[in-house]
């Protein structure tokens, strides 16, 4: 029999098989958990302090006025924000009108036949990547160019809208691309199997499976797009009056906070911390719903 | 002799060319949206250089390295030199602070550290913090972190303004971290559980698994998202807008007011005319090019340095 070393202990010293606490190694993890503790610990500060500073300046202008009179005059006290309330439900409304048709069907392409013969599904993909990361502000540059500068019709609700409307339709695309994907392919084999033609298959037997999760997604993208604010300031422009066509400029909630936030009066100051917290609450809202409905699943 | 429909044998007739042409319809009308997803994008690029076309003509390249901004008429020279350093160096320092944050974020709930319940819980609020709308962030920024930075400063005998490069990098970094939390924790989520297991098994430590089996081998994922998160920095606006204090000029304090690209735009658009619209639109043209470097190059990584199993 060989040993390698010369005392037997060495090899059956039952304390190596112990971990030792203070050994480098171990420290070095203890110290690292606690590193990587710390990092999501300061990561949520913001958010909390974020959430908490919102609620407390934005509940007390939280009452009837809020939702029912129009901003005050700059000095005097008191107001609402009605017009920008409406404002924001009318703007958001045209770029889910537009986006959403254009989304779906790009997505039913890319999910259902993109990938028959051609590589073009890849290029398309590539292009709705691209599209997700086009700043925001550009999606207004564009759309002022097209219908605001001088010479076109000028600022307008529906010039906010189809800028917004730019900004979602990667968010649509993509979601309800998944949304389809997770459809399992059992189904489509069986609808043709029964004699159903492509366009049926696609429009009677998978899109309807995939319907709630789709939803999902574009209310996400409708949350996201009602506190955008870049793309509206110079295509929605803002308005201390009521709605009044789409045709004309439009205050939303967003541009609302962003224009009042910068003026010295208290009162102004006060309607864009409630006008965040409206924001905030839909943000919210929105998010939890779609948690709560992606837990179901439908297969 | 009368044959009832519902009891006809199976019909073995073929599609009529009508119903052959409807799904060819369809089909390609799918297409067609398909294809406009591209051509949005292309025109989007064309538009604003077209619109850029005046102002590329009287400053050429010369406008990447004039350092003044004066709409005046009749002496007007434009020039987008501030606003690239202020875009580049707010970008840079939010992602100084929002890289390691992030991923010792991702890190931390990826691994088992605390019930899978909490966790779930941790993930919803992280992503909470990419929801919040940029001009929350902006009006919060105005009346929160800058008089308390302006306090804490102030303990060091440190004055200042308030609006400055340091409060919007601030934010910025806020904003940028759930992009790189999330594409992390997702490329970390996304390896064969037999990497951690064989990591494991041959005596390494968790944290030794973490840097020298788990990071490598996410390393495409992790990239691809800080350049994502780089491209949104980059285009960022309303947070940045109201807080970097809109000045044209290069200062080498971060603690000086500032300017980026898109705040430039967010200012002065709803007021500009003339050569200055067409400035303006050049100035939007460097930021697509810069943004669309970044982006392209994300999607790029994520490609190539995919590990595959």
């Amino acid at each position: 029999m060989t040993t390698i070393s010369g005392k037997p202990g060495d090899i059956f010293d039952a304390q190596s098989l112990k971990a030792k606490k203070s050994s480098s190694r171990n420290l070095f993890n203890i110290i690292m958990t606690g590193l990587s503790g710390l990092c999501i610990l300061l990561a949520l500060i913001p958010l909390v302090l974020v959430l908490f500073y919102v609620f407390v300046n934005g509940v007390n202008r939280l009452d009837l006025d809020l939702f029912t009179q129009l901003p005050p005059p700059p000095g005097s006290a008191g107001g609402g924000i009605s017009n920008a309330i409406m404002g924001t439900l009318i703007v958001v409304a045209i770029s889910t009108v537009i986006s959403v048709p254009i989304g779906v069907l790009c997505a039913i392409w890319l999910s259902e036949f993109g990938s028959d013969e051609t590589s073009i599904d890849e290029y398309v993909r590539f292009g709705v990547n691209i599209l997700a990361g086009v700043p925001s502000i550009i999606a207004g540059v564009f759309i002022y160019g097209i219908m605001v500068r001088p010479g076109r019709p000028g600022y307008s609700a529906l010039a906010g809208g189809v800028a917004l409307a730019v900004l979602m339709l990667p968010t649509i695309i993509r979601t309800a691309d998944e949304a389809l994907k997770i459809v399992p392919q059992e189904i489509r084999w069986a609808a043709l199997g029964v004699g159903a033609s492509k366009y049926q298959t696609v429009l009677k037997v998978v899109l309807p499976a995939a319907v709630p999760a789709i939803l999902t997604g574009v209310t996400l993208a409708i949350a996201r797009a009602a506190g955008e604010t870049a793309p509206l300031i110079f295509t929605a422009l803002f308005s201390p009056f009521r709605f009044n066509g789409i045709t004309n400029p439009i205050a939303t909630l967003a541009v609302l906070v962003y224009n009042f936030a910068i003026l010295p009066f208290k009162a102004q100051q006060e309607l864009a911390w409630a006008a965040s917290l409206i924001l905030v609450l839909m943000v919210l809202l929105s998010s939890i719903i779609a948690r709560v409905a992606t837990r179901q699943k439908t297969y | 002799m009368t044959v009832d429909a519902s009891s006809s044998p199976p019909s073995e007739r073929n599609r009529t060319p009508f119903e052959k042409g409807l799904d060819r319809f369809f089909e390609g009308t799918t297409m067609g949206f398909a294809l406009f997803i591209l051509l949005l994008l292309v025109a989007i690029g064309l538009l604003i250089l077209v619109q850029a076309w005046p102002a590329i003509q009287r400053f050429g390249v010369s406008f990447l390295w004039t350092s003044s901004w004066n709409p005046v008429e009749g002496r007007e020279v434009f020039g987008v030199l501030p606003m690239i350093y202020g875009t580049l160096v707010s970008s840079a320092i939010a992602l100084l602070l929002a890289v390691p944050l992030g991923l010792g974020t991702a890190l931390f709930l990826s691994e088992n550290f605390i019930p899978l319940k909490i966790r779930t819980v941790l993930v919803f609020m992280v992503e909470l913090l990419a929801a919040i709308p940029s001009v929350v962030y902006g009006l919060w920024g105005i009346f929160v972190l800058i008089p308390a930075l302006k306090w804490f400063l102030g303990l060091f005998g440190v004055t200042f303004a308030g609006p400055s490069m340091l409060a919007a990098s601030l934010v910025l970094a806020i904003m940028i971290l759930p992009i790189i939390t999330a594409i992390s924790r997702d490329s970390l989520a996304a390896l064969p559980p037999e990497l951690r297991q064989g990591s494991y098994g041959l005596g390494a430590t968790r944290w030794g698994t973490i840097f020298r089996v788990l990071i490598p081998a996410a390393i495409s994922g992790i990239v691809g998202g800080v350049m994502l998160a780089l491209g949104r920095a980059m285009g960022e606006t309303m947070a940045v807008t109201m807080l970097i204090g809109n000045s044209n000029t290069i200062n080498p304090s971060l603690l000086a007011p500032s300017n980026t690209i898109s705040s430039l735009l967010a200012n002065q658009f709803a007021e500009a005319k003339g050569i200055q619209v067409a400035s303006l639109m050049y100035a939007a043209f460097v930021l697509v090019i810069l943004t669309l470097i970044v982006n392209i190059l994300a999607d790029w990584i994520v490609r190539k340095l995919k590990a595959k199993y």
